[in-house]
């Protein structure tokens, strides 16, 4: 079975954000930017999947611009087999992404699509389920477990509480959640031969998808700082001063 | 024009996450309507229907929404969904599985986890794990949004709703429940409550936690935690707080022994007022406190019960 895998170019998880001064977004010139680390998870999801057999195939796509083939070659030198890279500069919003992942999903024919449940970026939490219903496939959103069958895949699924198991019907998109498993590090050799692996170029219009965005982006400011309060000498001023407030 | 919210609920009642949501629906277009998609699920419409602004519930009660899958569900709003302006559910697990399904059906962009409404047409919503706010303005096509519920106050009783009942959609039979796995606790729900007190990797271990708990409860609080000590097994997942886990915003939350991760920040900044008890005098914990106590927690929440037994 081929496994398709969406990755994401992101700013790096340890880098601080900064807004820029004009408030038209967030800077993203000389900053850091890596695998989005839930499709990290993904990627890794796949390699296990072709590891014990049950995977025939992984097909890293991702969206962005030429900067976006480095995050092909992580997800390459972690095990992915070959690369696409569909090109674009600027932001994209996620029916978008969606729209051009089933056109490659269509092209790809895969039996099953992992992909991070979200990217660390815009906090969408969309391009999965949106896949999944534009291709009128089943989803296991927030995988915790995925159990590969025949026709089938099982997965487990962190709700509010607790877990959830859904049995869906293959071909099917799951997204990752932060506890599916521990990402591996690529070893020398593999990022050596990821070098090598093919990574085919394309462009948005080769899938007839229009990618204009609908929302308008009115402005992105810092968030209000909170300022830091009072120490306090001991626990029982700690309680003494929360009764007053009120608060308990 | 009218809004459709998505209901969350158990079947039995109604989570306080819809009340939230209603109050977000009557400021983008009123009357909000409420869909209440369940199985036996009578006893949490007649609750919708007492929630104040609310003018119609939908039941749509029937076996195969008793685990609100998201191709049945999706399915299900599809039906209903042209005679509304906008469609909204809370920002549960629920309302960000299902959604996104919904929006894609009908071509339009979502607007995830808004956490206010500028005017009907304009929202604001976190990005970058609530480091960046960003505006955006939709306009012209149905909206379908998702709504962070910590951050908006939950409509209060006193609604006469009617109440009818609407037919099933075509079940897409592509997916089926298996079970699930839900941990029982007597503590209020972690999003809901309006005290939390959360541990970190500070406890140490497992069996720590009980120092916590029985703080929690003595003050009626949900026990919360940091990515830390669930990564180390200390406590089950959705305990965690944070910008992968839940987002909380109670009056009080207490975080212990944890240091402040951006990600952990992102999950509680918003409570009304915070407490840090820590023994490292410069965790980012403290940056954020309102009340800050540096201290070694294995004294400080035995003393910190005491004092609260004292009245």
């Amino acid at each position: 079975m081929k496994v398709l895998v969406p990755v994401k170019r992101v700013i790096d998880f340890n880098v601080a954000v900064r807004v820029k001064a004009d408030r038209s977004g967030v800077d993203l010139a000389n900053v850091k930017m890596s695998i989005n680390p839930f499709d990290e998870i993904a990627v890794e999801e796949a390699v296990r999947l072709k590891e014990t057999g049950k995977a025939s195939e992984i097909v890293a796509v991702s969206i962005g611009p030429q900067g976006a083939q480095e995050t092909i070659r992580t997800a390459l030198a972690m095990g992915a087999d070959r690369g696409i890279l569909v090109k674009h500069e600027g932001a994209l919003e996620p029916l978008a992404v969606a729209k051009i992942l089933k056109a490659v999903a269509m092209e790809e024919q895969p039996g099953l699509v992992i992909m991070g449940k979200q990217a660390i970026d815009d906090d969408c939490n969309q391009v999965g389920q949106m896949l999944a219903a534009l291709l009128n496939w089943p989803q296991g959103t927030f995988a915790a477990k995925v159990e590969l069958e025949s026709e089938r895949v099982s997965v487990t699924r962190e709700v509010d509480g607790g877990l959830q198991t859904v049995s869906l019907k293959l071909p099917a998109v799951v997204t990752t959640d932060l506890r599916l498993n521990q990402p591996r590090y690529a070893s020398l050799p593999n990022i050596m031969k990821a070098r090598k692996k093919p990574i085919a170029e394309k462009n948005i219009a080769d899938y007839g998808v229009d990618a204009t965005p609908r929302l308008k982006l009115v402005e992105v400011r810092e968030p209000e700082k909170r300022r830091s309060g009072t120490r306090v000498a001991s626990a029982s001023e700690l309680v003494a001063r929360l009764r007053e407030r009120g608060v308990i | 024009m009218a809004s459709l919210v998505l209901a969350e609920h158990n079947n039995a009642s109604l989570n306080e996450a819809t009340a939230k949501t209603v109050t977000a629906a009557l400021q983008v277009s009123g009357p909000v309507h409420v869909l209440v998609a369940g199985s036996n699920c009578a006893a949490a419409a007649a609750q919708a229907g007492k929630l104040s602004g609310v003018e119609r519930v939908l039941v749509a009660d029937d076996a195969r929404y008793a685990n609100l899958l998201p191709e049945a569900t999706a399915e299900l709003i599809m039906s209903l969904a042209s005679p509304y302006d906008a469609i909204l559910a809370p920002a549960t697990a629920n309302g960000k599985n299902i959604l996104p399904r919904v929006a894609a059906r009908l071509d339009v962009p979502q607007i995830s986890e808004i956490i206010s409404v500028q005017s009907p047409d304009v929202f604001r919503r976190p990005i970058y794990a609530g480091n960046a706010i960003e505006t955006v303005e939709a306009k012209g096509f149905k909206k379908v949004i998702t709504v962070r519920i910590a951050a908006f106050t939950a409509s209060p009783a006193g609604g006469d709703a009617r109440i009818e009942t609407v037919a099933g959609a075509t079940d897409p039979q592509l997916s089926r429940f298996v079970d699930e796995n839900l941990s029982r606790s007597e503590r209020p729900d972690l999003t809901a409550a309006k005290i939390v007190i959360s541990g970190g990797r500070g406890l140490q271990a497992k069996e720590n936690f009980a120092l916590i708990e029985r703080i929690a409860d003595r003050l009626g609080a949900a026990v919360g935690a940091s990515r830390a000590a669930v990564d180390a097994g200390f406590v089950p997942n959705d305990r965690q707080v944070g910008q992968t886990g839940k987002v909380v915003a109670p009056e009080l939350y207490i975080a212990v022994g944890i240091s402040g991760a951006i990600q952990h920040l992102a999950g509680m900044k918003d409570s009304k007022v915070i407490v840090a008890i820590n023994k490292d005098e410069g965790a980012a914990i403290f940056s954020v406190a309102d009340y800050g106590l540096v201290a070694d927690l294995f004294e400080a929440l035995p003393e910190f019960e005491k004092a609260l037994e004292q009245r």
